[in-house]
């Protein structure tokens, strides 16, 4: 009882303070809305609109067709019209555009013998990325209007993009960005909680009334857990009205989920207070926490494709199962028990930084 | 229950790493008083104080602080004590009234006792008028009030003071011993550090402090009845001059100079020091005459951080 009372009191300092904050007041809006316009309108792996360079030295009607129908791809965006193949490599060198089509003089008589390639395709291949939406080009069909339709057949292999057909990067990002966002305002919130206390004289306070350690952090934490939720509905909202990111599955796992996972970067947070002298060294550790969770967690790239080491390392980040456990809810409409594994992670990933921060945290200053 | 001292500490040491902060110290605070640790910065005040609320393990020793064993109960304890810090440890984004509550509620007051003791302190510590105002826009002064108003809000008896007057203008230190008289007189006890002679003399008893050791202790009145020394005070024309003659004397303890005058401890072992003063200033062709005088505290604190074999130790 008097227990309860105590994290109250904890309680409602922490969410006037929070009030009277306006900068970490404003982080708790403006973060989520900020990162959600970056990422979701930066990152993209759906590649158009290419700069091209052509030099068509064939100039005939079926070259001419051919570079039209080029540019209605938009994957490529035609800005130069140069004469020699040894231009499209200076422009390359250059940076000034990703690809390079040539067209040798005798094109038409290649594309009928087809024993010879007809188009050379010059293309930056530094960027894997765009090497890879270049080889796409190569698909395209050329054939006079008058030739017979070459049927090549049923393909051997089909491919059918489930959960996202109409291969939007930010049916991808969004799921994971709220983890990002999460982790980092989370963290970030906490890991200063009681550095910035100790900082400023009130902790000396603190420990000298009957307040327990588990009560401090208990009480510390809760009110965040609140603004997780609130972040969450704010990023799920930007989604859905700027990105048309659907929700699949019920909205009520995705808040468990979120919950779980809140409270596992809360701790983490808090443990990070107790290990830091000032709030500077708190960011420090923080941003040792927020990089692997942006790029292990398989957020940035594929999971599956990362070195045994980097996976290893990335199971121990909350967001990797956060994320997880987002795109299944979100985009595959799985429940939460088809993905208790990740849920149990989270719960005792809680237990063992919330102990460890409390052990850590003693009501003495030496 | 209720010993004779609220507090008593039993070889109380800390070290931290090869510095000796506190080096065993006895001590023993009876109820119901205003005592005081006199003493230079680092000296183990601070130090002191926080082994005494639990804040600090002590290295060595012990301290039995208001019938609780120290350090192994320092938690009990905490309900009972009253401290103020060095540094203002409020919060500074939360206002007058909102400290206090959050305080009242931290020490379980019931709700309806609450307010009733939130409006006493307000009205016995001058807060009234600031109940609104956030706590780090006040003066010095005003937030010293706060910072006792809210260290005594539980009703503690016994209170620890950590430097309470070192960052308030002189009117308000003396309001704030004014304030320190009451509590006393209403039965607590107050132990309190400072670096300031006037406030030491305000005190019951006080031990002065000097590198983590407690170098005397009693009364004011005892502690300059006994310091040991004859005191002289010698005015002069030309006081930097008639120093240097005087500190050429042997077995001069200290001259110390105060404006125009300068205060002269020698040992009490010596017969008629007045005299040789005066002969050695008389030799030296100076305007200036000596005469005994009676210790005041700061002769008290020259006089014992001043001797040698302390140093040798």
């Amino acid at each position: 009882m008097k227990s309860l009372s105590r994290i109250l009191a904890i309680l409602r300092k922490e969410v006037r303070q929070l009030r009277r904050d306006h900068l970490t007041f404003g982080m708790v809006v403006g973060l989520p809305i900020i990162q959600m316009l970056l990422f979701g309108y930066a990152i993209n792996t759906d590649v158009r609109n290419l700069r091209t360079a052509i030099a068509n030295q064939a100039n005939t009607h079926l070259s001419r067709q051919y570079v039209a129908e080029l540019g209605q791809t938009q994957v490529a965006n035609i800005v130069y019209e140069v004469g020699t193949p040894q231009e499209l490599e200076d422009l390359l060198r250059q940076g000034e555009i990703s690809i390079g089509v040539y067209l040798p003089r005798d094109f038409d008589r290649r594309v009928v013998d087809r024993t010879r390639s007809a188009v050379h395709l010059l293309v930056d291949g530094s960027d894997p990325t765009i090497l890879g939406v270049a080889t796409q080009l190569r698909s395209m069909p050329i054939a006079f209007d008058s030739a017979p339709t070459v049927n090549t057949g049923p393909l051997l292999i089909e491919l059918r993009p489930y959960y996202n057909p109409e291969r939007r990067t930010p049916v991808n990002i969004v799921p994971g960005l709220i983890g990002v966002i999460l982790t980092m305002t989370m963290i970030l919130f906490t890991a200063v909680a009681i550095v910035r206390e100790r900082e400023r004289g009130n902790l000396e306070l603190l420990i000298n009334t009957p307040v327990s350690s588990a009560e401090l952090m208990v009480g510390k934490v809760v009110p965040y857990i609140l603004i997780g939720m609130i972040q969450l509905a704010l990023t799920l909202a930007v989604g859905r009205l700027l990105f048309d990111v659907p929700v699949h599955g019920s909205i009520l796992d995705l808040y468990l989920a979120a919950a779980v996972f809140i409270a596992a970067n809360l701790s983490l947070g808090l443990l990070i207070s107790t290990a830091a002298k000032t709030q500077f060294q708190a960011m420090q550790m923080m941003v040792f926490i927020l990089l692997p969770s942006i790029l292990l967690s398989g957020f940035m790239f594929p999971f599956d494709g990362m070195p045994r080491f980097a996976q290893l390392l990335g199971e121990l980040l909350p967001n990797t199962h956060f994320i997880r456990l987002t795109r299944g809810i979100m985009l595959r409409d799985a429940g939460i028990g088809d993905l208790i594994s990740e849920v149990v992670f989270l719960i005792g990933f809680t237990l063992v930084a919330m102990t460890a921060a409390t052990l850590r945290f003693t009501k003495r200053l030496d | 229950m209720n010993g004779e001292f609220a507090i008593e500490a039993h070889g109380l040491t800390k070290r931290f790493g090869d510095l000796e902060a506190v080096s065993h110290l006895y001590l023993n605070v009876p109820r119901g008083q205003i005592y005081g640790f006199l003493g230079p910065n680092g000296s183990g005040k601070s130090t002191t104080i926080r082994m005494l609320c639990g804040l600090l393990t002590p290295t060595e020793g012990s301290a039995t602080v208001l019938d609780t064993e120290i350090p192994a109960d320092a938690r009990l304890l905490k309900p009972k004590i009253g401290y103020m810090t060095q540094k203002f440890s409020l919060f500074g984004d939360m206002t007058v009234f909102e400290n206090l509550q959050f305080i009242a509620e931290i020490y379980s007051f019931p709700t309806r006792q609450r307010k009733a003791r939130i409006e006493e302190v307000l009205d016995k510590y001058d807060l009234v008028n600031q109940r609104r105002q956030l706590a780090a826009t006040m003066s010095g002064g005003q937030r010293q009030r706060l910072a006792l108003a809210c260290s005594v809000l539980h009703h503690p008896p016994l209170l620890l003071l950590d430097e309470p007057t070192s960052a308030v203008d002189p009117q308000s230190r003396r309001d704030f011993w004014s304030s320190l008289f009451r509590l006393a007189e209403g039965g607590t006890t107050i132990l309190v550090s400072t670096h300031y002679m006037d406030e030491a003399e305000r005190c019951h008893r006080l031990a002065i402090l000097d590198h983590g050791v407690k170098v005397a202790d009693g009364t004011p009145a005892d502690l300059q009845q006994s310091t040991g020394m004859h005191i002289i005070e010698v005015r002069a024309d030309n006081p930097y001059r008639a120093q240097a003659v005087i500190g050429a004397i042997p077995r001069i303890a200290s001259v110390t100079q105060l404006g125009v005058r300068l205060r002269v401890l020698m040992p009490d072992t010596i017969v008629d020091p007045v005299a040789i003063v005066n002969n050695e200033l008389r030799k030296a062709g100076l305007d200036a005459t000596a005469i005994a005088s009676t210790a005041t505290l700061e002769d008290v604190f020259v006089a014992v951080t001043l001797k040698p074999a302390r140093h040798a130790a």
